[in-house]
């Protein structure tokens, strides 16, 4: 795509430390999996390669330390420890900054050292939690393998590995010729010969696949043990894939790496296959098409008014027809858009072990739901408030190891990540198992900061509502991670910056729940067209409730209290024309639009319902940014412009000015 | 030299302009800044804006605000005449090209302003706030107002603007 091979190399570093990243947590957690270190080591081997073929030789000097590291660690020389694990994540951080060209000299040697360090501690003890596929067998290996057909042609020599293999012991190699064609058929480059190879002498299997290490992932190859005459409870053809340990009793633990690096490989080959079919498109032009066919569905509606007006059944098929099709471009523009919440979820493992690191608490992430798809936009724009949510469930939220066992929980605090799709909307849900959070603690701040009157009898949803409002924090101490009072206000501005809301349960003792809900797209909504005076007004349809009559007599009697009861409650409403100082007068039969978010209701006075409207919404300009009534702008079938209303906003503004009313009465 | 604060104003060349009648005076745009002259067409009122920008208009498929600048210099209000028009600038606001509709009671024509013939607002004389002029420019025996257009917009912009609730 890219005209610039930089940038092509930028984005496929991206893509490589990512996964370098992904597989460090993964090792963290399972110390001994070679399969994960050997995907390491050829990651960052790719990865110095090609920054040094694209002229970044800082980044190639400096990833080639840690890829030496690594490769002591597949040879069995150094262990692989938490702290060497560390080391290498925050070797990725300055190779991502490397990588962008703005890497400070002096946190790379610090880096380094630091790496030094810890390779030289964990090379003393040998090797503790020996990975088992190290484990020598004593008879040697059966090999047969068959190189992929281009190997030649990609720079791979056959006789090169058939040396190495020799070099590792006693080897016998026979050539198998099935494959080879008739000699008209021959492609002289083709690598069509199999190979058969008997190797025998105290070699781990590790060794082998060594040899293998950069062709492994495209060719076939089976490695399996010398049958072992006296070793009666193994060489079962189950077996067979297994190295073969001595004794059942060790075999146990170590079989399972190796058969999840079979795995492994097996993903990864059919990942690779997949990528072929896939096409990189930046997202900018993403966005342009979008546009694009917001215009043209735009468009399609005033054509569809127009044959509707008039007598032409010709047209009117016509417009049928392209209505059709404009609608499923649509949808099929939106599918483009989505991406699974697996790689904003993926952001957040390091975020956890860096917080647990600095927080000395044990926790544990778990994620749910992450092939829910949503839209990148939202994907990108939900990063920074699930960073807030998530450092205050670690920081205020899981309590220390000591107190979680005193209460009966295990040592290690827990991090549920879920998401799921549900109509229109995605729900993300953050929980943890902590302490809960405080009520009394945030009502008494509540008070302190005059949000509540002392004494007021508040609602359960309210109080905990509380913790959004701006300058609100209940910590007692600022610590480095949160506790500034800035974070939960703004996180709850950019949910709902993205039409979404956000709710919170707790229960004391037992920990916090935040749901935020999020529409799956932002650029098109289903809304309710209503009139007010000589204005037209896109309300969500998504938090419509129900509309309502609003007769002349009740209309009268709520002159000097403007609430309706619906249903044993009692939902104050605004009257739209008031509002908006349309200077009009209102129309005989008024409408109530309730609408809600979260808990709160309020009614929206307006003169007309005029329908269903599926909206592609603008965003305002500049210069009416500060007017907080509106969401967004959208374009009407006959080209005149509808504004969408911010229902957060009216809602809000609907709560003080009935108090306020109702104070002044 | 009042003409040093518009850039690309030299003697030597002059300054291209569009110049535009409305409430009775005659103002002037720089031609670089003007995208396109519409007819009127319908406006969408924004309740609660300032009443400068207090409406929105479609401009091919974008919402484009309506500003009148009769509102900035205390001029009354005329309904539109078949001389109406909609000017199209783009403004550099905050570092972001910003659309604006202009009204105008009449659009004149692009001609070139010398620099020789530009004077400072005088402190007294003009019922306008001063600073919403960038300079006076004598013309045919008429005055030219060169309207300081990133200032006037800068309120409505700024940070530092509070948030324009309803009542």
């Amino acid at each position: 795509m890219s005209e610039d091979p930089t940038a092509a190399f930028r984005i496929e570093a991206g893509e490589l430390l990512e996964q370098v990243e992904q597989g460090l947590l993964d090792l963290r957690d399972n110390l001994g999996d070679m399969g994960l270190v050997n995907a390491m080591f050829r990651g960052l081997h790719t990865l110095k390669g090609s920054g040094a073929m694209f002229g970044f030789d800082a980044l190639a000097g400096f990833t080639h330390h840690c890829e030496t590291a690594f490769d002591r660690v597949r040879k069995g020389d150094v262990r692989a420890t938490p702290d060497l694990v560390d080391v290498i994540l925050s070797a990725g951080d300055h190779m991502r900054a490397l990588v962008e060209g703005d890497a400070p000299e002096a946190a790379g040697q610090a880096i380094l050292a630091r790496l030094a360090a810890a390779v030289d501690a964990a090379a003393g003890g040998g090797s503790a939690p020996a990975p088992a596929p190290a484990a020598p067998t004593k008879k040697g290996w059966k090999l047969s393998f068959r190189l992929p057909v281009d190997a030649m042609a990609n720079g791979t020599n056959p006789l090169a590995l058939l040396d190495e293999l020799r070099a590792l012991g006693d080897a016998t190699i026979v050539a198998r010729t099935d494959a080879v064609p008739p000699l008209a058929d021959l492609v002289p480059n083709h690598c069509v010969i199999g190979w058969d190879c008997t190797l025998v002498g105290d070699i781990s299997h590790d060794a082998i696949e060594d040899v293998f290490l950069f062709v492994m992932d495209d060719m076939e190859i089976t490695i399996e043990p010398l049958a072992v005459e006296d070793d009666a409870s193994g060489a079962g053809a189950d077996d067979a894939a297994e190295p073969a340990a001595p004794t059942p009793a060790a075999s146990a633990a170590p079989a399972a790496p190796a058969a999840v690096t079979v795995n492994d490989q097996q993903d990864r080959r059919a990942a690779t296959r997949s990528q072929g079919e896939h096409v990189r498109v930046p997202a900018e032009r993403l966005d342009e098409l979008m546009d694009r066919v917001g215009e043209l569905v735009i468009a399609q509606s005033r054509l569809s008014q127009l044959a509707h007006h008039g007598n032409d059944l010709s047209l009117r098929s016509v417009s049928e027809e392209i209505e059709r099709l404009a609608g499923e471009m649509r949808d099929t523009m939106m599918v483009l858009r989505m991406v699974p919440v697996s790689t904003l979820f993926g952001r957040f493992r390091r975020l956890i072990l860096d917080l647990a690191n600095e927080t000395g608490k044990a926790i544990e992430l778990v994620t749910e739901g992450e092939t829910t798809e949503v839209d990148k936009t939202v994907i990108e724009r939900l990063f920074d408030p699930l960073v807030h949510i998530i450092r205050n469930s670690c920081d205020h939220g899981l309590e220390k190891a000591e107190d979680r066992l005193a209460a009966g929980k295990p040592a290690s605090g827990l991090i549920r990540l879920s998401a799921h799709q549900a109509g229109g909307e995605v729900l993300i849900t953050i929980t943890d198992d902590g302490r809960g959070i405080d009520r009394e603690r945030v009502r008494a701040k509540a008070e302190a900061n005059g949000l509540i009157q002392p004494g007021q009898v508040v609602s359960e949803d309210e109080l905990l509502g509380l913790i959004f409002h701006p300058g609100f924090s209940t910590a007692a101490q600022v610590t480095n991670l949160s506790g500034r009072g800035v974070g939960m206000d703004v996180v709850k501005r950019t949910i709902e910056s993205l039409r979404g809301s956000i709710d919170v349960k707790s229960v004391a003792g037992q920990g916090s729940t935040i749901t935020l809900r999020i529409p799956l797209t932002l650029a098109i909504i289903e809304g309710l067209l209503v009139r007010v005076g000589e204005g037209r007004y896109v309300i969500p349809l998504a938090a419509v409730e129900e509309c309502l009559e609003l007769s002349l007599e009740e209309d009268l009697r709520s002159r000097g209290r403007s609430i309706i009861t619906l249903r044993e409650r009692l939902i104050p409403f605004l009257r739209l024309r008031d509002l908006f100082v349309t200077g009009t007068k209102p129309d005989t039969y008024q409408k109530i639009v309730v609408v809600g978010t979260g808990s709160e209701r309020v009614g929206l006075v307006v003169d007309q319902i005029i329908g269903n409207h599926q909206t592609v919404i603008k965003a305002m300009s500049p210069l009416h940014r500060n007017v907080a009534a509106f969401a967004g702008a959208t374009i009407l079938g006959d080209g005149s412009v509808a504004l969408i209303l911010d229902i957060a906003q009216l809602v809000a503004l609907g709560q003080p000015r009935e108090e306020r009313r109702i104070a002044a009465a | 030299m009042p003409y040093h604060k518009i850039p690309n104003w030299t003697p030597e060349q002059g300054l291209e302009v569009l110049t535009f009648g409305l409430g009775g005076e005659t103002f002037a745009l720089e031609a670089g800044i003007v995208r396109e002259i519409l007819d009127v067409m319908p406006l969408t009122q924004v309740p609660g804006a300032d009443e400068m920008a207090a409406a929105v208009i479609n401009f091919r498929g974008r919402i484009v605000p309506h500003a009148d600048l009769r509102v900035s210099f205390g001029m009354d209000r005329h309904s539109t005449t078949a001389d109406s028009r909609i000017i199209v600038i783009e403004l550099e606001l905050d570092g972001n090209p910003t659309l604006i509709g202009l009204a105008a009671d009449r659009v004149n024509e692009v001609t070139v302003l010398n620099a020789g013939d530009a004077e400072e607002p005088p402190v007294i004389g003009i019922r306008w706030p001063r600073e919403h002029i960038r300079c006076l420019v004598r013309r045919e025996g008429d005055v030219v107002v060169l309207p300081d257009l990133p200032h006037l917009f800068a309120r409505l912009t700024g940070k530092s603007a509070e948030p324009v609730t309803l009542h």
